[in-house]
């Protein structure tokens, strides 16, 4: 997708005012955020996509900065489902089924939710080479913008780090969010100044920490 | 020239425009109500999900998975050592030892504060977080306001907490931009050596293991 725009990447960004904090056991408010969660991941867990898949699809929507945390999620989830044609608009606009489900899903059942939820998705793979980098040295975080999912924050891209910590070899969300596969790589993190990242306003004894894959990395000579 | 908007331009106006309240705001829409209910019938129907499976996913997060169990980890690391060091050097063995594992918490890493470093946990570009240890995130974590600003200006952010830390202090903002969940082991506040690891368990607020509030004394009944 040529005109790929996550409009999720907000770290650094001026003018959202400040931070509102909330009681401990405030978690939904309103009725529908619950079914929101419950529905997003119980259709996950049929594997007809994955996370990150799901975390693209939120982060184009269009209209995701008048969005809510949940509607997000909704929207998300819908467009997941009418791009694999697993349901249609005119389902969603009826409120009933039109159409013939398609077969083959893995329908997640009430007793096996304490075990899934328990297991996770890991990503963790088994290393199939060294890692490049070693814990310590300099590195610069690839500079150009990529046009399809990506973990690499803005703020960070042509930027100098030091790598602080292996965190071994992970399923590299930019291509498993395009369907190319897992295409494990190893994982760094990589901590930078608060200089580095926003020069001279930057507030004083601040440092910024980011976990990045390899392909994010290029050495510093 | 003219024509075309400068998209910079209608990106910082939609950022002034953000409202923080947002989610707030927007939570009773009876429209929503409506359309979730309307999809989930059309899922049901097309036999995608078990009803029950839903109630199940509601209820572990409303009353099993909440930051009570990340609190008892931080109790257990302050009344024992060998615990401590198994929790800075393995967290996601340490914290399945208590029987918090899974979802969004399959690679965990504990982050103790010192007298000279303060962390501070953030997902600029969605809102991962650690569900085994502290549940569900709260609208702050998931707001732009918090997205925004945690990287580049944390000490503010600390202040819309109440927060404010020497300036000798470092703080080491952690951006979970993969995989790794990141949970604060917060400072075992002075005057509580005589506490069970029980009661230490009640001074552990889930503000202070994200690093934007400190443990504080239970309110009494």
């Amino acid at each position: 997708m040529i005109d790929y725009r996550s409009h999720a990447d907000l770290g650094g960004k001026d003018g959202h005012g400040r931070v509102i904090p909330e009681p401990e056991g405030e978690l939904f408010h309103a009725r529908w955020e619950r079914q929101a969660l419950a529905l997003t991941i119980a259709m996950g867990a049929t594997g007809a996509w994955n996370l990150d898949m799901s975390r693209s699809a939120r982060e184009t929507l269009p209209d995701y900065r008048s969005l809510s945390y949940y509607e997000r999620w909704i929207r998300a989830l819908e467009r997941l489902l009418i791009e694999r044609e697993l349901v249609r608009s005119d389902e969603i606009a009826a409120g009933r089924m039109l159409h013939p489900a398609r077969p083959g899903l893995s329908v997640l059942r009430a007793a096996e939710v304490p075990a899934t939820l328990a297991k996770g998705s890991p990503t963790w793979r088994p290393p199939a080479g060294p890692a490049r980098f070693a814990a310590g040295q300099p590195v610069r975080l690839r500079a150009a913008a990529v046009t399809h999912h990506t973990r690499l924050p803005g703020y960070a891209r042509g930027k100098i780090g030091h790598i602080e910590a292996l965190r071994g070899v992970h399923v590299f969300a930019d291509t498993h969010a395009q369907g190319l596969g897992e295409q494990p790589c190893w994982l760094y993190t990589i901590v930078f100044s608060g200089r580095e990242l926003w020069g001279d306003e930057a507030a004083r004894s601040h440092s910024v920490s980011i976990d990045a894959w390899e392909p994010y990395l290029e050495p510093v000579s | 020239m003219g024509g075309a908007p400068n998209p910079d331009v209608i990106e910082r106006m939609s950022d002034m425009d953000h409202d923080p309240h947002l989610d707030h705001a927007r939570n009773e829409l009876p429209e929503m109500d409506l359309h979730v209910r309307a999809l989930r019938t059309v899922l049901e129907q097309k036999g995608y999900i078990d009803p029950a499976t839903l109630d199940v996913l509601i209820d572990t997060y409303e009353t099993k998975i909440g930051p009570r169990n990340g609190a008892r980890v931080v109790a257990r690391a302050w009344v024992d050592p060998i615990f401590r060091n198994w929790l800075l050097e393995d967290a996601t063995a340490a914290i399945a030892s208590l029987g918090y594992a899974g979802r969004q918490g399959e690679h965990m890493v504990a982050v103790e504060n010192t007298e000279s470093r303060h962390n501070l946990v953030v997902c600029t570009l969605c809102s991962c977080y650690p569900w085994p240890v502290l549940g569900l995130p709260p609208t702050w974590y998931k707001s732009a306001p918090y997205r925004a600003r945690a990287v580049k200006d944390p000490r503010g952010v600390l202040a819309d907490f109440g927060v404010t830390l020497p300036d000798s202090t470092e703080i080491r903002v952690w951006d979970s931009t993969a995989e790794i969940r990141y949970l604060v082991i917060p400072r075992r506040p002075p005057g509580t050596e005589n506490l069970s690891e029980d009661q230490l368990a009640s001074w552990v607020t889930r503000d202070s293991m994200v690093g934007t509030g400190l443990p504080k004394a239970p309110e009494r009944p």
